[in-house]
């Protein structure tokens, strides 16, 4: 029954018999090391890489079709499966914008533990990339310890929203729950530790002569090419930006922590890796300030707008027409106000694109690395 | 009488149908109330035709000419200090105007500023690229002309970005069904094995929970197991379910029901 010519491979445009020498690599999208389904054209010459060409898609769900035919509360936890890393922040980015449509004030609480949430994730995101890009550079032992460390930080958001990967715990309006007894006292047995593993990934790498090689001087992102392709975070920050959105457009309580944006002007693999550590301890520096802020706040978790969110549970349970209006907003959804609004987006699609630009001149073993350091997710990428 | 659905806009549902609801805005205010966008806006409004421009939600939005839009992105990243283009895409408005909307979402860090462009273009007209000033737009408008079939000109690589290079259709136009139409449910079909295929393979299951009770190929059942592919239309046997093995392995006996004590007394 199969048809004989019907399983070629389909590479449009690309022949493989050439006489110039030129020899065309593909490289995943099932590498272990292009971290989810990255496939790459690589053109090579010798070792040496002087064209690539990303290929992505193979996750690709349609989000945005999905999210067209979704009422408001229905999409949110497809927001967890983008950056699946940091799932919160994904949340966030969703219920903020449409926060914004409505003009919603969120209480004081529920920005607390988003501001604990984010921060926690952002912990997890940068220890799973640690470890991971670790890894691919053969640093085992790093990857054991970091996927320890981030089974804490699981481990406590599974206590606080049942979830460890994919929390949805962030709602338009809001937060859904309150913090579980335990969960100050043991985030902060957790950060107290985090300054000495932190340390200890340092010792393993920071010296380390193939990490080094590997890294310092692979990978130089120029000023004007993160500019240009719209790059974010440390990808920015490490080209010689000093630009972070918790500091120069605050959402949130980031206004009212202190901390420090780390940077460098070197923009290689290197500087990459030591700014995510940096980041990290800036992380622990902002949750500290943020546990202390927990217990001024009073209990509201929930914005009121009857309109929009519905009431909290007891008054659904006692008062007919709140009862009504959730009916209402469980079944058709919420209608926000008819308008446009924009909240900075997932980068991984233009980390991905820079990799065009990027790996030409580099050798075969950089674009691991290189991969590894642009910290890329491939929910994000497809969505 | 079934309710008509339009079919140029196959997902556009009535969740509502209070004939008197009038949709609320988000509020839109004049560009003269901030300082630094009013001062942009003179700048563009000096050198190309704006059709229309206010802040909402603080960001400017700025309507302009199709054909303006290299000029006036040009203009925004030299002289106006707009550095990143963080966005850009396409909206469809084909059902409403016939028309799509395309929109450019810049970034000022120095000025911690951002502004949205945007034109409206016809469904068969092409639009200037602007991978010359913003490298981003490299696959921003590669995944435009993938979701909504916009074309642009000059572009270095115009090909499909996340569908397959040889899909037929545009996933994010509101004509393009949810489900995907015909060519999308049968595209891994009719690749591999032929159009002429479609009957013995038929269509794909997208139930997940669906289980068919005479299917011995790729459903099992407990307590009732039968050989690969038998036909069990006229029912199945029964397979006698036993909790050890016959005798009794190392050191346990098998107990049966016969010769064993059963104990009725909870006290003895």
């Amino acid at each position: 029954m199969q048809h004989k010519n019907r399983l070629r491979p389909f590479f449009e445009n690309i022949t493989f018999e050439r006489e110039d020498n030129e020899l065309i690599l593909n490289f995943g999208p099932q590498h272990p090391s292009s971290h989810g389904q990255l496939r790459l054209m690589l053109h090579l010459q010798q070792e040496q890489i002087v064209k690539a060409h990303p290929d992505v898609g193979y996750l690709h769900r349609g989000m945005e079709k999905m999210a067209e035919n979704m009422i408001y509360n229905e999409f949110l936890p497809t927001t967890d499966r983008m950056d699946y890393i940091a799932s919160s922040s994904n949340n966030y980015g969703f219920a903020l914008a449409v926060e914004k449509l409505i003009g919603l004030e969120v209480p004081r609480r529920a920005k607390v533990i988003r501001m604990m949430l984010l921060e926690v994730n952002r912990l997890m995101s940068h220890l799973f990339w640690l470890a991971t890009t670790a890894l691919d550079v053969g640093a085992m032992t790093v990857f054991l310890y970091g996927f320890r460390e981030r089974e804490y930080l699981m481990d406590l958001l599974e206590d606080y929203c049942g979830a460890r990967l994919t929390h949805s715990a962030i709602r338009i309006g809001g937060v859904p729950l309150d913090l579980p007894d335990n969960f100050i006292a043991d985030l902060k047995k957790f950060l107290d530790k985090l300054p000495a593993n932190i340390k200890d990934y340092e010792d393993l790498l920071d010296t380390n002569r193939i990490w080094q090689m590997r890294m310092e001087d692979v990978g130089v992102i120029s000023k004007e090419m993160a500019l240009s392709w719209g790059c974010t975070g440390p990808m920015l920050r490490a080209s010689g930006v000093k630009w972070d959105i918790r500091k120069e457009e605050p959402y949130e309580l980031y206004d009212e922590v202190e901390f420090d944006i780390p940077w460098s002007d070197k923009g290689d693999n290197y500087a990459r890796y030591k700014l995510y550590m940096a980041e990290m301890r800036e992380s622990a520096k902002i949750l500290y300030q943020v546990l202390d802020m927990y217990k001024d706040t009073s209990p509201e978790l929930m914005a009121h707008a009857p309109k929009y969110i519905s009431a909290p549970k007891i008054d659904i349970m006692t008062q007919n027409y709140s009862l009504m209006q959730h009916f209402v907003l469980v079944t058709q959804g919420m209608r926000p106000p008819v308008g446009e609004v924009y909240v900075p987006t997932a980068p991984s699609f233009w980390h991905t694109g820079v990799l065009t630009d990027l790996l030409p001149g580099h050798y075969i073993p950089d674009v691991v690395s290189i991969i590894g350091t642009t910290n890329i997710v491939f929910g994000e990428v497809d969505r | 009488m079934r309710p008509y659905t339009p079919k140029d806009n196959v997902q556009k549902k009535s969740y509502y149908t209070d004939r008197y609801w009038v949709a609320p805005q988000v509020a839109k205010f004049d560009v003269s109330t901030d300082e630094v966008f009013a001062a942009d806006l003179k700048v563009i409004k000096g050198k190309f035709k704006v059709l229309d421009a206010y802040i909402q939600v603080e960001q400017m939005v700025v309507y302009i000419r199709p054909e303006d839009n290299f000029g006036v992105l040009k203009l925004m990243r030299d002289s106006l200090e707009y550095t990143q283009l963080s966005e850009m895409s396409a909206i469809d408005w084909l059902a409403d105007k016939g028309q799509f909307e395309i929109f450019y979402q810049l970034l000022s860090m120095n000025k911690r500023k951002r502004i949205r462009i945007k034109c409206f273009i016809e469904e068969n007209q092409a639009i200037e690229s602007v991978e010359k000033i913003f490298r981003s737009a490299d696959w921003a408008e590669r995944e435009m002309y993938d979701m909504f079939g916009v074309k642009v000109n000059n572009h270095p690589f115009m090909k499909r970005i996340l569908m397959p290079y040889d899909w037929e259709g545009y996933p994010l136009r509101k004509t393009y069904p949810m489900q995907g139409d015909e060519f999308a449910s049968w595209y891994e079909v009719d690749k591999i094995f032929g159009k002429e295929a479609r009957d013995v393979i038929g269509p794909e299951i997208r139930d997940a929970a669906a289980v068919d009770r005479y299917d011995t190929k790729r459903f099992a059942r407990l307590g009732h197991e039968v050989a690969y592919g038998e036909d069990i239309s006229e029912g199945e046997p029964d397979t006698v379910q036993t909790y050890q093995e016959e005798g009794g392995v190392f050191l346990v006996g098998k107990l049966t029901k016969e010769e064993s004590v059963v104990i009725t007394d909870r006290d003895r």
